[in-house]
């Protein structure tokens, strides 16, 4: 089963209609005890930085934390894949999972923020959720606020300089765009995860 | 690189899309769900569906359809018509929309931008201004309820306004050009687009290749709306996206 994270943040509709399209096992929930028995978690993202200061206060940080140790596949999608960082200057206040080290910054002001729509990515061979997907593919972004370039970085995107379109690292994976608005290649990323 | 974005719009009333043709491999002509999904198969990068309902009966139906179409569809969703208040936009959102438009309403009530962005963030928060050239002059007006009302507020200044508010993209529709297919308007959209951080999608006047690569170019839009299908079959959509594509226009083609 896979848990779709509910922060009470944003609309979670969409990702779990793509996750209904493909037939997984999926809910959304807002427990903790269902995020800790989960075979794999998505945490989605639509809104603020801080609004992930709810799952400080729900307890939902560190049930993620303890099943992301015991190695289940976690996807953080837009602000949930920023949230993977150690913070943001979107909320210098809020703490992230410090999954990945580094912050998260704004768009320079020589474009527009925020960036939206479909943009082309670079992506490195070899990426198990990006099966599929191939250097130039375009997907749907819409942030205001980007993850730098590391070395867990799987594919990148230029807006302003460039920066991190996803990431994997053994079991933690992120994408700044949103796959459940990417037509048939955001498919193709989650049935990839979904297949993890 | 950053795509420019051709956003086709379904009209509908009571649960179906009017002014349509018929269109080949479809079984349902005026089927949203369906119209919708064949749209997005013919390469628009985002779909709009446009509630033009009259009436309260007929409105009834906005919710079903929305829900039925967000389930066919994997690319961007907006929806607009008749959104006046906190709990329509969450009405439309809990069915499946992604954005919504708002338009007479957020002039009515600047407040009801910030409210919504607040709960479902800018992105989700598409401020549509319907814009008439005062007395044919290099100034614009901006005009409510369905054009019939002119406000006495410049369009350029009411976006700025709605930025400001919380809107994340402008969907800017150019009243004197609406229609006619002769091109949209690059001055008025040019004039939003410079002064604005957000987005503005352009919207009136669309009609051959030649009008998206101008508004594009010298009416520096980042998305152009491909108004209703009465004037835009599907195949022409796919050929729109590969000309473009072929006169330098940064498209997401192949898609």
């Amino acid at each position: 089963m896979i848990a779709v994270v509910d922060y009470r943040a944003g609309n979670l509709t969409s990702v779990k209609k793509a996750l209904d399209h493909l037939c997984a096992d999926a809910i959304v929930t807002g427990d903790p005890e269902v995020v800790a028995h989960a075979d794999k978690i998505i945490l989605p993202g639509v809104g603020h930085f801080s609004a992930t200061a709810i799952l400080e206060e729900t307890g939902l940080r560190s049930a993620i934390l303890r099943r992301v140790a015991e190695r289940v596949p976690f996807l953080g999608v837009c602000v949930g894949m920023q949230w993977m960082f150690e913070s943001s200057a979107e909320a210098p206040g809020t703490q992230g999972l410090g999954l990945f080290s580094g912050a998260c910054g704004r768009f320079p002001e020589s474009v527009k923020s925020p960036h939206v729509g479909w943009n082309s990515l670079t992506c490195d061979p070899g990426s198990r959720l990006l099966r599929g997907i191939p250097s130039g593919s375009f997907v749907y972004f819409t942030h205001s606020y980007s993850a730098p370039v590391v070395k867990a970085t799987t594919a990148r995107c230029e807006y302003g300089g460039e920066f991190s379109a996803a990431i994997e690292q053994d079991n933690l994976f992120g994408v700044q765009f949103h796959p459940e608005k990417s037509g048939d290649l955001g498919l193709q990323l989650l049935e990839n995860f979904c297949g993890l | 690189m950053l795509t420019k974005r051709i956003i086709a719009c379904l009209d509908v009333t009571a649960g179906r899309v009017v002014k349509g043709v018929q269109f080949e491999q479809l079984r349902d002509a005026g089927d949203p769900a369906e119209l919708a999904a064949a749209h997005s198969r013919a390469g628009a990068d985002e779909v709009v569906l446009l509630d033009i309902s009259a009436t309260h009966e007929k409105r009834a139906t906005l919710a079903d359809t929305v829900r039925r179409t967000a389930g066919q569809l994997f690319i961007p969703f907006t929806v607009g018509g008749g959104i006046g208040s906190l709990d329509d936009a969450i009405a439309v959102f809990e069915a499946g929309a992604d954005k919504i438009s708002i338009n007479s309403a957020a002039l009515a009530d600047p407040s009801l931008i910030t409210r919504i962005a607040e709960r479902y963030g800018s992105q989700a928060v598409i401020v549509a201004i319907d814009a008439k050239r005062i007395n044919g002059g290099a100034r614009f007006e901006a005009y409510v309820n369905g054009g019939r009302k002119a406000t006495g507020r410049d369009a350029v200044a009411w976006a700025l306004e709605a930025e400001q508010r919380g809107a994340g993209e402008i969907l800017l529709t150019s009243m004197d050009r609406d229609g006619t297919g002769a091109g949209f308007d690059c001055e008025l959209t040019r004039a939003c687009s410079e002064a604005l951080h957000i987005p503005v999608i352009a919207s009136g006047g669309g009609g051959d290749t030649q009008t998206f690569v101008d508004v594009f170019q010298r009416g520096r839009a980042d998305a152009a709306l491909a108004a209703s299908i009465f004037h835009f079959g599907l195949h022409r959509l796919a050929d729109l996206k590969r000309e473009l594509h072929g006169a330098g226009i940064p498209v997401r083609w192949p898609c």
